[in-house]
């Protein structure tokens, strides 16, 4: 499975995309793939959604908390779809992690991100983290303890849109997007409108630091 | 590259609006029933105040404590120091003891500077005041207050304080206040103007980055902010004004002068008031005065530099900084 990602993408599926990926820290423009573009996405968060409600039995009780950047505007389409399947407005906020790191000497500090708690807060409720890329299930470990410091939900439970494996921890999604093994020499890049311009997901490989 | 925070003049806009806008999300801490974060956990900070100031200390302490950080309170009276022990000498215990950061109170000016670039120790340096020389954290939290009051608590986050007038009232000479609010707001982009009897403003004062008036009345109308100075009544010995009634009467806020302000303009005070002197009760307990608020504000700002300062590796706070993301 694993090399079937780690060779050089194929050129069929990349129109005049290459010049408009912008440049970032980790994926390259010009070995990035796209592996879900913006039909899959809306797909995918719709299926998740009715997921939610199936396994939460309504949603009655469900918090949504994106993680910045990309988790707060997934979390927020989750809302969205909730509401409309089952016609009730859902909670929606956000939650930073920056602070729970367990890296944070490893860097230097990055600047805070938006922490938003819905009104009714959190406890009692069953909140569903949301977050673009599951990894090392690092940034899950530290959103579990930032939890803890903000209430006392009945369950918690996470929606994820791409799960590249890898895990250094034991943390599992509930929900998934799309499942993508991965090298570690890939690198997942998960796009969205509302902070990239565009909906897509670009599988692309390590440039050498 | 900034690895202390010794004055307020060192910050670039950027820092300053950096440290304003992790301050915002810090007091949103501070409204949860659990104020405490593990950001600076196992990290050993030093209160290392040779002047008495409890309420910056109880700060800097609440600050440090919400950190999770491991906190030393030196206070210079009772200590060696009050037996001949020098600042070198105190400088290495602390390093001896593996100390991450020194906040310093000093009646000396350039103490903290000393300090920080002497080679004596390897931590960070934070001033928490140093004789008339600066106090930046509080020109921080000043800025603070004022980016949420006039500019808003949400629409603020990125913004600096561009065209806002603000005007510094009392005593100028003796205040590093003063000094740190010049410096600061002049970096971010406000227009200061001074105002205080002749006999109180320094000399030199034409080369600060700000306008000199000793007609109160005159500037009130055109401020977007009032900061009252405290009359140091300690420092009054040798008579820069001559009475505090008439002090009082040319340079005091009262009901009256309130009323000849812009409707959405504030009056700040660092603390503590004189009641009556430089500013009388109405005005300190109106809607208008963010006295409380700044005590409040300044635990925040102070959270926000020991996280940049502290919270990594290196400081978050300089003059190259890199916007580099590592995947989570």
């Amino acid at each position: 499975m694993d090399t079937q990602h780690t060779q050089n993408p194929q050129d069929k599926q990349k129109p005049q995309e290459s010049q408009d990926i912008p440049e970032t820290g980790d994926s390259r423009a010009s070995d990035a793939r796209p592996v879900l573009e913006a039909p899959d996405i809306a797909r995918v968060l719709t299926r998740i959604a009715h997921e939610i409600v199936e396994r939460a039995k309504g949603a009655e009780d469900v918090v949504l908390l994106g993680i910045p950047t990309r988790g707060v505007f997934l979390g927020r389409r989750l809302a969205e779809k909730l509401a409309e399947i089952t016609g009730r407005t859902v909670p929606v906020g956000s939650l930073d992690i920056t602070m729970y790191r367990d890296d944070l000497r490893m860097h230097p500090p990055r600047a805070l991100a938006r922490t938003e708690i819905p009104g009714d807060g959190i406890d009692g409720r069953l909140v569903v983290l949301v977050d673009d890329v599951l990894f090392s299930g690092r940034t899950i470990r530290a959103a579990l303890d930032a939890l803890n410091d903000i209430g006392r939900p009945r369950a918690v439970q996470l929606a994820v849109l791409v799960d590249r494996g890898h895990r250094e921890l034991p943390i599992r999604a509930d929900y998934v997007g799309k499942n993508l093994p991965t090298s570690l020499r890939e690198t997942v890049k998960v796009l969205l409108a509302e902070e990239d311009g565009r909906d897509t997901v670009l599988l692309g490989v390590k440039q050498n630091p | 590259m900034l690895r202390h925070l010794i004055s307020a003049a060192d910050l670039t806009r950027d820092d300053a609006v950096l440290i304003l806008d992790t301050a915002e999300e810090m007091a949103r801490v501070a409204d949860r029933p659990i104020k405490k974060l593990p950001t600076l956990r196992g990290r050993t900070v030093v209160n290392l105040f040779f002047e008495d100031s409890t309420r910056t200390r109880i700060s800097f302490e609440a600050a440090e404590k919400r950190l999770s950080a491991d906190v030393i309170n030196f206070t210079a009276k009772g200590s060696s120091v009050s037996k001949g022990e020098s600042l070198k000498d105190t400088a290495q215990t602390l390093e001896a003891m593996g100390v991450d950061a020194v906040v310093i109170r000093h009646g000396a000016s350039g103490a903290p500077y000393r300090l920080a670039n002497s080679g004596w120790i390897d931590a960070a340096v934070i001033n928490a005041g140093d004789g008339t020389h600066q106090h930046p954290t509080q020109a921080l939290l000043d800025a603070f207050t004022m980016r949420r009051r006039l500019v808003g608590r949400d629409t603020g986050l990125g913004q600096d304080l561009d065209g806002r007038r603000i005007t510094i009232v009392g005593d100028i000479l003796h205040s590093r206040v003063a000094r740190s609010n010049v410096d600061l707001l002049h970096t971010l982009g406000a227009e200061v103007t001074l105002v205080a009897p002749p006999t109180l403003v320094p000399v030199g004062v034409g080369n600060w980055p700000c306008e000199v008036s000793y007609d109160l009345d005159a500037v009130l109308p055109k401020s977007d902010a009032v900061m009252m100075l405290r009359v140091q009544r300690e420092r009054m010995n040798a008579a820069f004004f001559p009475t505090e009634r008439e002090y009082s009467r040319r340079y005091g806020l009262d009901g009256d002068r309130m009323a000849r302000m812009p409707e959405h303009a504030v009056v700040m005070h660092p603390g503590p008031m004189v009641r009556g002197m430089e500013i009388t009760a109405e005005v300190a307990d109106s809607e208008r005065c963010t006295v409380v608020e700044q005590v409040a504000n300044g635990v925040s700002i102070r959270m926000a530099v020991l996280y940049l300062l502290l919270g990594g590796n290196e400081p978050a706070v300089t003059h190259t900084r890199t916007e580099e993301k590592s995947e989570r």
